[in-house]
């Protein structure tokens, strides 16, 4: 197999933003770095709309699944470098399509796409665009030039201190550069749905901090686990994560006895985004979102989500509003939070779905029983302020690096 | 006494041996169950699985908690070959095998697939090319062991792993991986390998405690039913304790690779040298093997009664390996190997473990010239 030397990262469509340009760079570099962290041996580069990744010894088989998920890089490119003279060039360029001779059909369509850039190198671009091209001809048979609509393009960048060539180009992530467009509180529930906002969000743009709300002992300590975990699958993506766990134990019992099963989740939702919104505040972030999507279960029926709504004076993001189950599945599969998701542990909504929940529920009639419990302001600051908040990293083994529940467990016995 | 014969099982670890009884005594929980006993013994069970995850450079979710390494490797095979029996049934394997791969596939062949034994040379290898050469539109898999418990022959893994990947990417390789780890390197995701075994008695780990690491998106058809344990691939309560001595012998194991190697690769070169001195005796190891297995065979004498010599001169070794050495059948392995059936029946084995000096080594080598000296006489005619 080809030892390539480094990686070409592109950037996307914040591009286009002028002034912003060197900020968004900055950021996107950052959390380069962060991800990079578990593999010492590479170090980057930036230069105009790029960053270069040089492995040093890193497998690039490793390092491209983590660097696609950097928000804002648009595509990835390995790269081999050879000294900037015609031989060496012409020599890798031929190496590098044996390697992708493979995938090669009957007739494959390819052009050599040089770019000198260094303009002491003696061969024009277009003169190396031949060179370069026809002993490719000469040794792959199936390979037919084609300028305009190639199946496969063979850049070769001569610089002055190395020439680099490459052809595959990796779609990566894209969108905007993690935390360039602000910051949003995600409640994530520990299904399928949340984490895909809370990774939508983050694509957008946003730094996302995670709310969850558990309920022991009506919810296991492994619920609460399972959502440790989906929140370090995010920092996966973004780095780090912040999660904050909020005891919701009191408000829900105190919502069971009131004999309004049917409002219950209702109820329920609107005491969770308002305990959100105060740790917005508390956390300087601008919004609130959700894993709603419109119609699924009866707390994302178009009523009731304006009943539910109301509850926060902030802008509440529903990424996957108008999105079919199935493709918040495959995009759970792919950002790697699937798995993790259909574990069994119940989280606080689902254990206490009544039989007939309201699709409809009465806004006049949930502001009166709210209305009648005149703890509930006061539960809602507990609930603030008993909040745990922990913070995850990127690469970081599966559970237990917070703080293990498990007191007997001796760190000596592993 | 001294004890050469690490190949076959060693002593655990008194570290190992007091985390068990620890969590033996503490946490006996069932880790299904919902309770704090059972959270915790969960616990215990997660974080094994990510430090053994750790030591072979794998994710925590691929690893499967067996009783050890024949179930791992009956598992492997048989669990493979059942639930991809729709793509072919042709099983590649090679003709040296450990008994666990070797039966498994004849179980297989009786339920009829066909298998492919690759013969080896007379190193007791094969090469990656023998292996791509016996692949057919309708192999499911390729089982084979990294190191040779029998003379410590280490196959191509790697190469063969990668040639496989780049030419039938649909076949699964399975990599026995049993006598490798500890002492020589391990990667099984570099060597492309979908499956890969290991035990921890052989690691200075409890017996009864092992694991398979199944690739994600590999998928096996459990041997074991009854619950959904292992991701369900392998029913039945984990053992908790044996599960963390284990996790602790690989990590013990992970970080002294080098240095153990190293270290014990100082001794056998020497026995090997003595070996290779004294006429009668006949040397099947090479210098390319694991560095802890030295095996030769004596062809003028019944190799029991070579080992029952050594024995009385306080140096405890083995004929072939643990598992066939009832039988007085000459070594399948050896056979193999181009070795003619005296030399096959009159193989022995020394195997070192860390516990190992220069003096042990120095005990051994004198020992060897006795033996040898004693036997003379009653040797056969050739």
């Amino acid at each position: 197999m080809l030892n390539y030397d480094m990686l070409l990262l592109r950037f996307g469509e914040f591009m286009l933003k002028g002034k912003n340009r060197a900020r968004f760079e900055k950021t996107i570099i950052t959390q380069v770095k962060a991800l990079l962290k578990p593999y010492p041996g590479a170090s980057l580069r930036k230069e105009y709309g790029r960053v270069y990744v040089d492995l040093g010894g890193e497998s690039h088989t490793q390092l491209i699944p983590v660097l696609k998920r950097v928000f804002g890089v648009a595509s990835i490119s390995p790269v081999k470098v050879t000294p900037s003279e015609i031989d060496e060039i012409v020599q890798t360029a031929v190496a590098f399509m044996d390697e992708r001779a493979e995938e090669f059909g009957e007739v494959t369509t390819f052009k050599v796409n040089a770019r000198r850039v260094w303009k002491a190198f003696p061969h024009s671009s277009h003169e190396t665009n031949h060179l370069v091209g026809s002993p490719i001809l000469r040794k792959f048979q199936q390979l037919k030039v084609d300028v305009r609509d190639p199946d496969i393009e063979l850049r070769v960048e001569i610089r002055e201190q190395g020439t680099y060539i490459f052809s595959e180009v990796i779609p990566a992530a894209g969108g905007f550069p993690l935390g360039t467009n602000g910051k949003a509180m995600v409640l994530l529930s520990g299904g399928i749905d949340s984490p895909v906002a809370a990774w939508s969000s983050m694509r957008r743009g946003l730094e996302v901090e995670c709310v969850h709300f558990y309920s022991y002992p009506f919810t296991s300590q492994r619920a609460k686990e399972k959502v440790i975990d989906l929140a370090r699958a995010l920092a996966d993506h973004a780095g780090s994560i912040k999660l904050h766990l909020v005891p919701f134990t009191e408000i829900q019992t105190a919502f069971t006895q009131l004999g309004q099963d049917n409002l219950i989740i209702t109820l329920m939702r609107r005491s969770m985004l308002r305990i959100a919104t105060k740790l917005a505040e508390r956390e300087r972030a601008l919004a609130l979102i959700t894993g709603d999507s419109l119609g699924q279960v009866a707390s994302q029926t178009l009523p009731s989500m304006n009943v539910i709504g109301r509850a926060t004076d902030l802008p509440l993001l529903r990424p996957l509003v108008m999105m079919d189950k199935q493709e918040i599945i495959s995009l759970s599969k792919q950002i790697g939070t699937y798995d993790i998701s259909i574990l069994p542990y119940e989280d606080c909504c689902t254990l206490f779905v009544p039989k007939s929940p309201s699709t409809n529920p009465n806004l006049r009639i949930v502001d009166k029983i709210e209305a009648t419990m005149s703890h509930l302001p006061e539960w809602l600051d507990q609930a603030v302020e008993q909040t745990e908040t922990i913070t995850l990293y990127a690469g970081e083994a599966s559970v237990l690096t917070g703080q293990p529940e498990n007191s007997e467990m001796k760190d000596d016995w592993f | 006494m001294k004890y050469f014969d690490y190949a076959a099982t060693t002593p655990p670890y008194p570290d190992v041996v007091r985390t068990m009884a620890e969590i033996m005594e503490t946490q006996f929980g069932n880790a299904s169950s919902i309770h704090g006993y059972g959270e915790r013994a969960d616990q215990l069970l997660r974080r094994a699985r990510i430090g053994c995850a750790a030591t072979i450079g794998v994710k925590a979710d691929e690893i499967v908690f067996t009783s050890g390494a024949t179930e791992s490797n009956n598992l492997a095979i048989k669990g493979a070959a059942l639930r991809y029996s729709s793509r072919g049934k042709h099983i590649i394997t090679t003709a040296t095998e450990h008994a666990s791969v070797y039966e498994s596939v004849l179980q297989l062949q009786q339920w009829g697939w066909d298998v492919t034994f690759i013969p080896v040379d007379s190193r007791g290898v094969v090469t990656a090319e023998q292996v791509l050469k016996a692949v057919r539109s309708d192999t499911v898999l390729v089982s084979l062991m990294h190191v040779n418990n029998e003379t410590g022959a280490i196959h191509p893994v790697e190469e063969i792993g990668n040639l496989l990947k780049k030419n039938a990417p649909r076949v699964l390789f399975h990599v026995d991986g049993v006598q490798g780890f500890g002492k020589v390197h391990v990667a099984p995701d570099k060597w492309k390998a979908d499956l890969y075994s290991l035990s921890a008695h052989k690691i200075r780990g409890p017996k009864g405690a092992g694991l398979l690491y199944v690739r994600s998106g590999v998928e096996l058809i459990p041997l074991l039913s009854g619950g959904s344990q292992e991701h369900g691939l392998r029913a039945g309560t984990e053992n908790t304790a044996l599960i963390v001595g284990m996790a602790k012998a690989m990590r013990i194991a992970t970080e002294r690779q080098i240095d153990f190697s190293s270290q014990i690769r100082i001794l056998r070169d020497r026995v090997m040298k003595t070996i290779a001195a004294i006429p009668e005796l006949e040397l099947n190891s090479t210098h390319d093997g694991a560095p802890h297995i030295v095996h030769f065979s004596y062809p003028a004498m019944k190799a029991e009664v070579a080992l029952h010599t050594l024995e009385q001169l306080g140096c405890t070794v083995s004929t072939q390996s643990a598992c066939s050495s009832r039988s007085a059948e000459p070594s399948r392995v050896l056979l193999a190997m181009g070795r003619d059936v005296a030399c096959a029946a009159g193989g022995l084995r020394i195997s070192f473990g860390d516990e190992h000096t220069e003096e042990d080594a120095a005990m051994l080598e004198k020992a060897l010239h006795q033996m040898v000296a004693q036997l003379r006489p009653l040797e056969r005619r050739m």
